[in-house]
């Protein structure tokens, strides 16, 4: 009995490194200001704190990150359970940037005649009295925000857990603002509540099978530590079985975030029933955290494990490919379609995952390094996308409908050409950043020696270009549909418009200077 | 008794909670068997704990309570709310999202 007591006695307080982890902690200080920040406030001044708030804390979180890296800081923090390395810096950049221009999106009000796109009160049956009074109050979730900077906190700590706890917390924390934030729509509230069920039960039995995973990892190592699982992969002489059920199991849990198949089936649904500015913001920053930490995993700690992840890792991938691509052609949902065009790109991150190419070589690409150009440029782009489709509209809310977005040209050319311009650079079209993209992840697999995943990927991306191209085509050249017009929207919307833009052109037209930054990113630190 | 029986009744109770949420069609029923898993893993963690002689284990499956406490306050407060508009938690029911 003593023996188990003594450690107890010698545990020490944790040492954090407060500068270090700065960016973190500023953005979930933010978060728990921010619900303070409802308790305390009258109504009519929360909508000002709270945008200011997310803006401030956006900002503050950057330049801390920026100078942090300037001066260096780099290691294992907070006693062994975040790794501050490069992937961890351009994972924590990227987060930041998306997740604040989601965040922008949220906060648009000119489109709904002076309300936010999220329920008037969340907690009121659709279509009853008491919905109808909240909404004639102007009542409104002011708490979309803080619940955002909470899921913005658990990704960034997802993207750089360094020990598998951490990343199962992490995960819970980033995932349960996210099905909360899915069932707050304000129109079509029945669709968003279905989404939010479907995604919190598939989420939940996900993360319980990446929780037994770890427990089988840890039953196999005696640590949590991806170092320590690492060193025991590597001399294990006993419990394979141990390993294979854990290797699985934390697959699944890491690809059902990635939407990944035969994980992606929440995918459409959620993306589809979710209010537009969350559906943007999972579909690049959940993505993102879940891609860094899947690669976080599999190359620090799974590594010994290589031959036999692989193989299974690219027959996913070609799967993937061909249920996001397949899937995407008979959409007639603009929603439903970029859900499925994210489940194709999660196939192609995942042949660059496949290659595994982990060596850091000056001027060459590491598999992390292509992989976060690839979706830096798919972050741009999708940020672009979703905040469109929140502006095109008919006299109902959103039109969601392909047939609605038929003829957009005619009615407003400018925001017809800027989704043209995503839809290219999803496609992989020259000049766009996607292109450069798709051709980083495409050398990454096939240096990792798997050509013929790379000649699979390429007939699917033209593939898929076929899809992206029908939406630009039913823009510009379709019949005008009567009843859909284009909203009049504020800075909110139109800034993460312009900066995906801006960001899609620069991805394209001059690579360098991220792909040099991709390429610091590259190697994880064990 | 050896610890590593532990770690098959956790594969036990994990199986019947897995199967659980794939044969039950009402979502609070579904839910608790995601509850079942997430305890069966807490054992399979303590266990693990005995065999590897570490207090890792113990220490995880406390983190995991307060994982499952937050979960169920989200999970409940959807329910709810599905049930409201409804007056159904089947799953069956919620069949509006499609092609």
């Amino acid at each position: 009995m003593s023996s188990y007591l003594m450690p107890v006695l010698e545990m020490a307080a944790p040492t954090l490194e407060w500068r270090a982890l700065a960016p973190v902690l500023l953005v979930f200080a933010a978060a728990c200001l921010g619900i303070l920040l409802e308790a305390v406030l009258p109504r009519r001044l929360r909508f000002v704190a709270q945008t200011t708030l997310v803006i401030a804390a956006g900002v503050a979180s950057l330049a801390f990150l920026v100078i942090n890296w300037r001066a260096g800081y780099a290691g294992r923090l907070a006693m062994g359970s975040i790794m501050l390395d490069g992937p961890t810096y351009f994972a924590w950049g990227a987060l930041l940037v998306f997740g604040v221009l989601a965040f922008m999106v949220f906060a648009e009000r000119s489109l709904n005649g002076g309300a936010t796109t999220f329920a008037a009160s969340a907690a009121s049956v659709p279509g009853s009295a008491d919905e109808a009074e909240s909404s004639a109050a102007r009542h409104e979730h002011t708490e979309v925000f803080p619940l955002g900077l909470f899921a913005l906190t658990g990704m960034m700590v997802f993207a750089s857990a360094s020990d598998l706890l951490t990343l199962f917390v992490a995960l819970e924390v980033f995932s349960l603002p996210l099905y909360l934030l899915s069932g707050m729509a304000r129109r079509r509230r029945l669709l968003s509540q279905e989404a939010a069920l479907k995604y919190f039960l598939l989420g939940a039995f996900s993360s319980a099978f990446m929780l037994f995973g770890i427990a089988m990892l840890y039953v196999f190592s005696g640590s949590f530590d991806l170092r320590v699982i690492h060193a025991a992969v590597g001399g294990a002489t006993t419990g394979p079985g141990l390993i294979f059920i854990g290797l699985t199991f934390i697959a699944i849990g890491l690809l059902f975030k990635t939407g990944v198949v035969p994980f992606h089936n929440w995918t459409p649904d959620v993306y589809m029933g979710a209010p537009t500015p969350v559906t943007g913001f999972m579909a690049i920053c959940t993505k993102f955290a879940a891609v860094v930490a899947l690669m976080r995993v599999f190359f620090v700690a799974l590594d010994g494990m290589r031959w036999t992840w692989q193989p299974i890792f690219a027959v996913l991938a070609i799967a993937t490919m061909v249920v996001g691509v397949i899937g995407a052609l008979t959409q007639t949902d603009i929603k439903r379609l970029l859900a499925y065009s994210s489940i194709a790109h999660a196939g192609f991150v995942l042949t660059a995952i496949v290659g595994a190419n982990q060596q850091v070589v000056a001027g060459q690409a590491t598999s992390a390094s292509s992989v976060f150009f690839y979706l830096a440029a798919y972050g741009f782009a999708t940020i672009g996308a979703f905040a469109i489709v929140t502006l095109v509209r008919n006299p109902a809310g959103e039109d969601n409908t392909l047939a609605g977005w038929s003829g957009l040209a005619s009615k407003n050319p400018w925001v017809a050409a800027l989704f043209a311009l995503f839809m290219l650079s999803f496609a992989g079209i020259p000049l766009t950043g996607g292109f450069i993209g798709k051709w980083a992840v495409f050398t990454s697999a096939w240096q990792g020696g798997y050509w013929w995943l790379v000649i699979v990927a390429v007939l699917f991306s033209l593939v898929a270009a076929y899809f992206y191209l029908r939406v630009v085509v039913v823009m510009f050249v379709g019949e005008p549909a009567p009843t859909t017009f284009v909203g009049r929207a504020s800075a909110w919307t139109w800034i993460p418009i312009i900066i995906g833009v801006v960001g899609t052109l620069w991805l394209g037209l001059l690579p360098d200077s991220v792909m040099q930054l991709a390429a610091f990113a590259g190697g994880f630190l064990r | 008794m050896n610890p590593e029986n532990y770690l098959i009744l956790a594969a036990l109770l994990f199986s019947i909670g897995s199967i659980g949420v794939l044969v039950r069609r009402n979502a609070l029923v579904a839910f608790m068997c995601v509850e079942l898993m997430l305890n069966a893993c807490n054992l399979a963690l303590v266990a693990g704990s005995q065999i590897t002689g570490g207090l890792n284990g113990q220490v995880a499956s406390f983190f995991v309570m307060v994982v499952a406490a937050a979960e169920v306050v989200v999970g409940l407060a959807i329910i709810v709310s599905i049930y409201k508009t409804r007056r159904s938690t089947s799953v069956d029911d919620a069949n509006l999202l499609k092609l």
